[in-house]
C-alpha cells in the first residue's frame, strides 16, 4: 500500500525528521486561505499515487494566495497517468541551496534492508541508479541492530556532505529508519532531501510504501488508505480476499494459485489471444467467494470469454463449480465459459456443471485454445474486432 | 535417494490442533509420512488421531526425536514458531503460512543463517518426495517416484508440472516448493546444490517466475556449478510493470525481475526454457 506524500510527511515528523508544514486543500478557496495563513511563497503539489506529477504540470510554485488559487484550480481535477487529483498539499516553499536523495528500502537479493543515499536529489534516482551507479552510496542494515550512527556518518561521508550538517543528517537517516522499521514499510524515501539558505535539513518530499501483510500491526496506517485511487474492481475484489489485476484483454481468467493464475494468462497470449486480469482466488475458496469473482470477471465489458482453470487442492472443484453456478443465476451473461477442473472433487465438480452449456478442457493448453477462439467467435457475432 | 525428507524424517507439526493443522496432518499420515508430535499452546495431552500433542517444540522433541517440522499457525504467530523450532534444535523448518511481513523475515532470515538451521517457505506449499514423505500441502497422489528433482518458487503451478510429469510416468525425487515471498528461507541455488549432489535426481526442472533475481542467479550457479540438465518455465509473460500478481514476491519493478531477462538467463547458460507447463515432461523426455 503506498501512502501519499502529506501521509508519508506526516509519519516522518513523528520520528522528528524535519518537513515543511503545509496543509491539504481539496478546492481552490482553500488553497487560497492555507496560503494566506502561511503567508509566503507556497508550492501547489498534486496528491496521487503515481510518479512524474512534476513533468505532468502537477507541482507550481505560487508567490501569493492568489497565484495558489489558481494552480489549485488547474491541478485540482488534473488527470494524471489515468488518475484524477482530488487533493493538493500547500506547503511553504523553500529556499534551497543543495538537494540530497536518502531512502531505505528491502535489498531482496541481499536479504538486508539498505539504506540508499545521493548528492544527485531531487532526480528519479532510478534513472540515477541506471546511468551513474557510482552516485549512489548502499549501506545495508543488520535487522537485529538497526542503523547505527558510524553508518550513517559513512553515508555522509560518502555523498560528500559537508561537515557542518553531519549532526542533522545522522539524526535524520536514523529516524527514516526507524520509521520504515517500525512501520513495516518496504520503502521510505525522502527525495529531496534538501539543505536551506539557513543551513538546515528539512525533507521537501516524502514517499512511503507499506508491506500489506504487515498492516495488521499499524490500523491507523491502513486507515489512511485512499480507495479513490483503487480501481473499483480491485478494492472490491481486496475486500473479498482476492487478488485481482485489471488488464487490457479479453479473456476474463479465474485460477486458484498466483503461479497458475500468471501461467493461465500466458497461455492465453501464446494461442493469440490477451489476457483481461489476473485473479488468484486463493487455497480454499468458497462458493460465495468464485461468485465475487466471477462478478468481477463479467463487470469488465472487454471480456469476451472467461477461462477457469482450477488446480484442486486445497480448494475443492465442488466449491468452485458452485460458485459459478450462483454467479451466473444473479448475473445470466452470454460470454462463453471455458471450464478445466482438475483435482480434489473434480468429478463432483464436473457434475455440478454438466447441464450449465459450459466449455469443457482437459489439459491447459485446450483450455486456453478454447477460451481464445470462444472470444474469436463471440466477438465476430456481435460484429466487433477481436 | 531423495533431498530434504524421506520415510526417515520424524515430523512435527506445529499448529496442529487447528483447522489446516489438523486437515493436513491427516493427509500427511495418510501418505505415509512419519509423523511424530505435534504442538498447540495449552492443549499438551490431547492426540490428533494417532499423533501426541505437547505445549512446547521442546518438550516435543525431547519426547520424540522430530527432526522436522511443518508450520500451519496464523501469520502474526509464524515468526514465533519459527524461532522456537529452531531454539529446540530442529534443523529443517517448513513454513507453510501465507503473509508473514517482511520485516518479520529479515530478522528470521539472520536468526537462522547464524545457526544454520534450513527453512523452507514461508508461503509454500512445502515438501514431497514421492512414495516416502509428504510434508505441507501438495496433493500426494499427483507425485510418483523416479529421477526428476523439481524445484518452485509457486504452489499450484507446481501440482499442474508434477501432474503433468507423472501423466507422462516421469517420476521425481523430490518436489521442493520454496515460495513466492521476497524473502524467504530457501532459494533456488540451495535446493539445485541438494539435487547435484544427490545421486537418485539425474535431471531437474526449476519452476521461475517474474519478480527478483533469484531465477539469474540459479542460471549462474547452473553454468558454473552443475553437471546435471535442467529445464525451466517462468511464469508471468503477460504481467504488467508496477502490478504486484498476488505472491508479495512477484512484481517487475525499476525495469528489472523480468520473464523475458529470466527467461534470456536462464536459455544463455543451455537451460530449455519451455514455453507452457505441459511442455516440460517432451523437454525432458528429450534429454
Amino acid at each position: 500500500m503506498k501512502l501519499h506524500e502529506y501521509q508519508s510527511k506526516f509519519v516522518f515528523a513523528g520520528y522528528g525528521i524535519p518537513i515543511p508544514h503545509g496543509k491539504i486543500a481539496t478546492t481552490p478557496q482553500e488553497a487560497f486561505e492555507i496560503a494566506r495563513e502561511i503567508g509566503q511563497p507556497v508550492v501547489i503539489k498534486a496528491q496521487v499515487l503515481v510518479g512524474g506529477r512534476g513533468k505532468a504540470g502537477g507541482v507550481k510554485l505560487a508567490r501569493n494566495p492568489d497565484e495558489a488559487e489558481m494552480y489549485a484550480s488547474a491541478i485540482l481535477g488534473m488527470n494524471i497517468k489515468g488518475l484524477t487529483v482530488k487533493k493538493v498539499l500547500v506547503d511553504p516553499a523553500a529556499d534551497i541551496k543543495t538537494e540530497i536523495y536518502l531512502g531505505v528500502t528491502t535489498d531482496r537479493a541481499a536479504r538486508r534492508s539498505v539504506m540508499m543515499a545521493s548528492a544527485a536529489g531531487g532526480v528519479d534516482i532510478e534513472e540515477v541508479a541506471r546511468s551513474t551507479p557510482e552516485k549512489i552510496v548502499r549501506i545495508h542494515i543488520d535487522p537485529f541492530l538497526g542503523l547505527r550512527d558510524y553508518q550513517a556518518r559513512d553515508i555522509a561521508c560518502g555523498i560528500g556532505l559537508a561537515r557542518q550538517y553531519w549532526k542533522e543528517f545522522i539524526q535524520i537517516a536514523r529516524a527514516l529508519y526507524r520509521c520504515y522499521e517500525e512501520n513495516d514499510a518496504s520503502l521510505a524515501e525522502i527525495n529531496p532531501l534538501v539543505i536551506t539558505a539557513d543551513d538546515h535539513l528539512l525533507a521537501l518530499d516524502g514517499k512511503m510504501v507499506l508491506d500489506d501483510n504487515g498492516l495488521f500491526r499499524h490500523p491507523q496506517l491502513a486507515e489512511m488508505r485512499d480507495t479513490d485511487e483503487e480501481a473499483p474492481a480491485e478494492a472490491q475484489a481486496r475486500q473479498a480476499g482476492l487478488s485481482y489485476v485489471k488488464l487490457d484483454g479479453e479473456i476474463g481468467c479465474m485460477v486458484n494459485g498466483a503461479g497458475l493464475a500468471m501461467t493461465t494468462m500466458d497461455m492465453t497470449k501464446l494461442f493469440g489471444g490477451s489476457p483481461a486480469n489476473f485473479l488468484d482466488i486463493g487455497g480454499g475458496a468458497k462458493a460465495d467467494k468464485v461468485a465475487t469473482a466471477l462478478r468481477i470477471i463479467l463487470a469488465d465489458p472487454n471480456v469476451k470469454s472467461v477461462l477457469f482453470n482450477i488446480f484442486g487442492g486445497i480448494t475443492r472443484c465442488d466449491e468452485v463449480a458452485r460458485g459459478i453456478l450462483e454467479a451466473l443465476q444473479e448475473v445470466p451473461t452470454q460470454v462463453p465459459m471455458v471450464v478445466r477442473l482438475i483435482g480434489t472433487n473434480e468429478e463432483e465438480g464436473r457434475a455440478i456443471l454438466a447441464d450449465a452449456n459450459m466449455i469443457t478442457a482437459a489439459t491447459l493448453a485446450e483450455a486456453a485454445q478454447k477460451a481464445v477462439e470462444a472470444a474469436k467467435q463471440y466477438a465476430t457475432e456481435r460484429g466487433e474486432q477481436s | 535417494m531423495s533431498i530434504l525428507v524421506d520415510r526417515n524424517t520424524r515430523l512435527l507439526v506445529q499448529g496442529i490442533t487447528g483447522r489446516e493443522g489438523a486437515f493436513h496432518t491427516e493427509q500427511m499420515v495418510a501418505y505415509g509420512t512419519n509423523v511424530v508430535a505435534g504442538t498447540t499452546p495449552g492443549k499438551g495431552g490431547e492426540w490428533v488421531g494417532n499423533v501426541p500433542v505437547f505445549d512446547t517444540v521442546k518438550s516435543a522433541v525431547e519426547a520424540t526425536g522430530a527432526n522436522c517440522s511443518v508450520i500451519y499457525v496464523p501469520a502474526a504467530a509464524t515468526p514465533d514458531a519459527i524461532y522456537e523450532a529452531a531454539d529446540a534444535g530442529i534443523p529443517l523448518i517448513v513454513a507453510i503460512t501465507e503473509g508473514v511481513p517482511i520485516m518479520d523475515m529479515l530478522k528470521v532470515r539472520a536468526y537462522l543463517d547464524q545457526r544454520g538451521v534450513r527453512l523452507v517457505g514461508p508461503n509454500c506449499p512445502g515438501i514431497l518426495t514421492p512414495g516416502e514423505a509428504k510434508v505441507g500441502i501438495m496433493p500426494g497422489h499427483i507425485g510418483m517416484p523416479g529421477n526428476v528433482g523439481v524445484v518452485s518458487r509457486s504452489g499450484t503451478l507446481t501440482y499442474e508440472v508434477v501432474y503433468a510429469l507423472t501423466s507422462r510416468r516421469i517420476g521425481q525425487t523430490t518436489c521442493v516448493g520454496i515460495g513466492g515471498d521476497p524473502i524467504n528461507g530457501t532459494s533456488f541455488i540451495d535446493v539445485l546444490e541438494m539435487f547435484e549432489d544427490d545421486p537418485a535426481t539425474e535431471k531437474i526442472v526449476m519452476i521461475g517466475e517474474i519478480g527478483g533475481t533469484d531465477e539469474e542467479k540459479a542460471a549462474r550457479f547452473i553454468s558454473e556449478k552443475m553437471t546435471k540438465p535442467v529445464v525451466a518455465f517462468i511464469a508471468g509473460r503477460t504481467a504488467p510493470p508496477g502490478k504486484r500478481m498476488g505472491h508479495a514476491g512477484a512484481i517487475v519493478e525499476g525495469g528489472t525481475g523480468t520473464a523475458e531477462e529470466k527467461i534470456k538467463a536462464l536459455e544463455s547458460v543451455g537451460v530449455k526454457v519451455a514455453s507452457h507447463p505441459e511442455q516440460i515432461p517432451d523437454l525432458i523426455a528429450e534429454l
